[in-house]
C-alpha cells in the first residue's frame, strides 16, 4: 500500500482492496447487489411484498388503495404496532416473548377497572396498566437470568396466566365499556392530524433529518473521515420530505394521520435512536450475538435482559391500553385471539431475525403495515376470516423462510 | 546432546540500545490449587515493556491457569503480582483491564454481526451527549489499526465477513483500546494459516515496538522463536527453564518441556541432523 500516492483520501477509504466506492453512484448500487446477494436483505422483502399487497387489491377491490381506507389501515395497525416493537426488542437477543397477547389484554383489563369500576382518573388507569407490563417483565427476567428457564416456556405459561388474569380481573361482567367522553377514547379514535399543521409537521421531519445528516457529515469531514456528499443528503431529505408530503396529501383526503399512528412512528423512531445510537442498544445487539464475548467485554448482560423483557412487557401493556380505547372496551377476547401471533409475526416479517442480533425498530412498523394490510384486503373483497387466517399464517412461514434462508446466505458469504 | 537450560536467566539488560527495559510484570511465588491438584508451584515471570516472553509448556503445565491468575479469573492461593514495581491484586477480569493487563482469549469474543468498530469498543463505547461517538470511536480504530499496520479493508463490515488473521487482529487492536502496559495472547496462531500467522507475528513485534510486555502462549516452537525474546517453560506446574531465544534450539526447548533430553522428538531430529552431515 503505498499511503503517499493517495494522501488525500479519506482515512477509511485507503485500502486498495475495497471495492466499493461510496462516492461513486455505480459503487454504491454494486455494493448494494453485493449485500442483497450475501442475504442482507434488511427490510427490502417486506417493502416488495407490501408493493406486490397493494398491487393484487388494488386490481381486485380500488377502494384498497383509497385514502379512507389507508387512514383506517395505519390507525387500526398501531397498536399492535407497538406490541410488535417490544417484540422486535426479544428477538434481537434471539429470545421470545409469546404472552405480549395475553399481557396487553391483562394490562387493558387493569386499566378499565381503575377507570370504571373504582372511579380513578384515566392517567392512573394507564400507568395501573403499565406496571402490570413493568411487573411481567421483571418477573421475567427473573426467571430467565436467575432461574435460567428458556423464555419459551416462561412466555407461553404466561400466555396462560395472563389470559387468566384478564379474566379474573374482569370478574363477572365480561365486558367493561370505557367511557366514552374520556381523553384516551377521543385521542385513540378521533384525533386526526390534518390540514396545515400536517404539512408543518412533514417539513419538520424533513428538516430534521437534513440537520443531523448534514451535522454528521460535518464531523465526519472534520476527522477525515469519507463523507456523504452534500448532493446526496439534499436529495435523500428532498425525497423523504416529498415522500411524506405526497402521503400526506392523500391522507388528508380522508382524515389525516391518527394521532395514534403518530404516536406509533415516533415511539419507532425513538427505538431506533436508543438501538442504533446508544451505548444500551449497542449491547442489545452485543448479547443478541454473541452473549459470552458481551459479558468478557463486562456488558452487564443480566441488566441488557431485565431491560429488554421489561420493556417488552411494557410496550405489550401501553398497546393493549390503547387497543382497548380504540375499541372503546375491555372484553374476554381481549388481546387473546390472534394478537399474540400478529405481534410476533409483524416483527420478523418486517425483518427482525428469529436468531438474534439482527433487526430494527421500523421492522415493526413495516411488518404490522404488512398484516393489516392483508387482513383489510381480504376484508374488503369479502373472504371469510378463515381465510385470513391461513394467509397470515403462509405469510409469517414465508417470513421465517426469507429469514433462514438469508442467514444461510450469510453465513457462506460472511456476513454473519 | 546435552542442554544447560540456565535455570534463573536475569532480564536480558539494556536489551536493544535506547530502550530502557523496566519490569512492568513481574510474578514471584505464584501457588494454585485445584482440590487435589496442585495447579502452579512457585512460579515467577518476569515481563520487562518491549519486551515478548513466550510461555510455553506441555498440555496441563499450568499456562492457562497462569493466564487466568493475571488475567484475575482466578486468585492465586499465594504469590505476589507486581505491576510497575507496585504490588496488586487482581480481583476480575475488569480489575485487571484497569490495571492495564489486556487478555486475548483463544476464542477471541467477538460478536459476529457488529461492525469492527463496536467490537473494538465495545463495553466502552465513547459516548457524547448521550449517543454513541461514531465518529471518535472510528477515528480511534483506524489509528488502532495503523498502529499495528493492520491490513482491514473497512471498519464498517461485520465481523463475520474478516479473515481468521483479520479477526485476530481485530481482537488483538481491542485489548489495545484500553492503553494496556502488558498485553497476554493465548495461542493466537492457533487457527490461522501459514500468512495470517505472519501476519499475527507482526503484530507481535508491532506491540512490543509500540513498547507493551507481551506475554504469548503458543505450542508453536516456530512462532514463539520468531518472536519471543524470552521463552519461560513451564513443566508440571513449575517454572522448568528459561532461554533467551537467540541462544536456544528447538531440540532445547522439546527436552525442556517434555522434561528429558532423550526423547521421541529429539532422537528423531539428532538423527535427522547426523544424516545431513553424511
Amino acid at each position: 500500500m503505498t499511503e503517499s500516492t493517495v494522501v488525500k483520501t479519506s482515512a477509511d477509504q485507503l485500502d486498495e482492496r475495497l471495492i466499493a466506492n461510496a462516492s461513486d453512484p455505480l459503487g454504491i448500487l454494486r455494493a448494494f447487489w453485493a449485500r442483497l446477494k450475501g442475504g442482507d436483505l434488511g427490510s427490502l422483502p417486506v417493502v416488495f411484498g407490501l408493493v406486490v399487497i397493494s398491487i393484487v387489491f388494488y386490481v381486485k377491490e380500488p377502494v384498497f388503495l383509497s385514502s379512507r381506507n389507508l387512514v383506517t389501515i395505519t390507525q387500526f395497525a398501531a397498536p399492535v404496532g407497538i406490541i410488535a416493537l417490544g417484540i422486535v426488542l426479544v428477538l434481537l437477543l434471539g429470545e421470545i416473548d409469546l404472552s405480549v397477547g395475553s399481557v396487553s389484554g391483562a394490562s387493558a383489563a387493569v386499566m378499565a377497572v381503575q377507570i370504571v369500576n373504582s372511579g380513578r382518573p384515566v392517567i392512573i388507569g394507564i400507568l395501573a396498566g403499565m406496571l402490570v407490563g413493568v411487573v411481567v417483565g421483571l418477573v421475567y427476567a427473573f426467571l430467565y437470568t436467575k432461574l435460567g428457564v428458556p423464555s419459551f416456556v416462561f412466555s407461553l405459561a404466561g400466555l396462560l396466566a395472563f389470559q387468566g388474569v384478564l379474566l379474573y380481573v374482569l370478574g363477572s361482567d365480561g365486558t367493561i365499556n370505557l367511557p366514552s367522553d374520556s381523553w384516551l377514547l377521543d385521542f385513540a379514535r378521533f384525533k386526526f392530524l390534518t390540514g396545515t399543521a400536517s404539512y408543518v409537521l412533514v417539513v419538520l421531519i424533513g428538516l430534521a433529518f437534513l440537520a443531523t445528516r448534514l451535522l454528521s457529515q460535518r464531523s465526519r469531514t472534520k476527522a477525515e473521515l469519507s463523507a456523504p456528499s452534500t448532493v446526496s443528503i439534499l436529495v435523500k431529505a428532498a425525497l423523504l420530505t416529498g415522500g411524506l408530503a405526497y402521503l400526506t396529501y392523500y391522507l388528508n383526503i380522508g382524515r389525516g394521520w391518527s394521532y395514534l399512528w403518530l404516536f406509533f412512528a415516533a415511539l419507532v423512531v425513538a427505538m431506533d435512536f436508543a438501538l442504533r445510537r446508544t451505548r444500551w442498544g449497542r449491547h442489545v445487539f452485543a448479547v443478541g450475538g454473541n452473549e459470552e464475548a458481551a459479558r468478557r467485554s463486562g456488558i452487564k448482560v443480566t441488566r441488557i435482559y431485565l431491560s429488554v423483557f421489561v420493556g417488552c412487557s411494557t410496550l405489550a401493556a401501553v398497546g393493549g391500553i390503547l387497543g382497548a380505547a380504540q375499541l372503546t372496551s375491555v372484553s374476554q377476547a381481549t388481546g387473546t385471539t390472534d394478537t399474540n401471533l400478529t405481534a410476533i409475526a409483524a416483527a420478523v416479517i418486517g425483518g427482525t431475525s428469529l436468531f438474534g442480533g439482527r433487526g430494527s425498530a421500523y421492522s415493526a412498523m413495516l411488518g404490522i403495515l404488512v398484516l393489516v394490510s392483508i387482513s383489510s384486503g381480504l376484508n374488503l373483497i369479502g373472504v371469510d376470516s378463515s381465510v385470513r387466517f391461513m394467509v397470515t399464517g403462509g405469510v409469517l412461514l414465508l417470513a421465517v423462510a426469507i429469514d433462514s434462508v438469508s442467514r444461510r446466505a450469510r453465513s457462506s458469504s460472511g456476513r454473519g | 546432546m546435552t542442554t544447560t537450560p540456565h535455570q534463573d536467566a536475569p532480564a536480558r539488560e539494556g536489551g536493544e540500545p535506547g530502550r530502557p527495559r523496566e519490569v512492568v510484570l513481574s510474578l514471584s511465588g505464584i501457588h494454585k490449587r485445584f482440590g487435589a491438584v496442585q495447579a502452579l508451584t512457585d512460579v515467577r515471570l518476569e515481563v520487562a515493556a518491549g519486551e515478548v516472553v513466550a510461555l510455553v509448556g506441555d498440555n496441563g503445565a499450568g499456562k492457562s491457569t497462569l493466564v487466568k491468575v493475571i488475567a484475575g479469573v482466578y486468585q492465586p492461593d499465594s504469590g505476589d503480582i507486581e505491576l510497575s514495581g507496585r504490588k496488586v491484586k487482581v480481583g476480575g477480569p475488569r480489575q485487571a483491564q484497569d490495571l492495564g493487563i489486556a487478555t486475548v482469549f483463544q476464542d477471541l469474543a467477538l460478536c459476529d454481526n457488529l461492525d469492527v468498530v463496536a467490537n473494538l469498543f465495545l463495553g466502552q463505547e465513547r459516548v457524547k451527549g448521550g449517543a454513541i461517538d461514531e465518529v471518535a470511536m472510528e477515528v480511534e480504530a483506524w489509528r488502532l489499526l495503523r498502529s499495528l499496520s493492520a491490513k482491514i479493508p473497512s471498519v464498517r463490515i461485520p465481523i463475520a465477513a474478516l479473515s481468521g488473521g483479520q479477526r485476530q487482529t481485530v481482537a488483538i487492536a481491542r485489548s489495545l483500546v484500553g492503553k494496556p502496559q502488558v498485553v497476554m495472547l493465548d495461542e493466537p496462531t492457533a487457527a490461522l494459516g501459514v500468512a495470517q500467522t505472519a501476519e499475527v507475528l507482526n503484530l507481535v513485534e508491532r506491540l512490543r515496538e509500540n513498547g507493551l510486555g507481551v506475554i504469548l502462549i503458543s505450542h508453536n516452537m516456530a512462532d514463539v522463536q520468531a518472536v519471543a525474546d524470552r521463552i519461560v517453560v513451564l513443566r508440571l506446574g513449575r517454572n522448568e527453564a528459561e532461554f533467551h531465544t537467540d541462544e536456544v534450539t528447538t531440540t532445547d526447548l522439546v527436552a525442556a518441556i517434555t522434561g528429558a533430553s532423550d526423547n521421541v522428538v529429539a532422537s528423531r531430529a539428532a538423527r535427522g541432523k547426523e544424516q545431513a552431515h553424511d
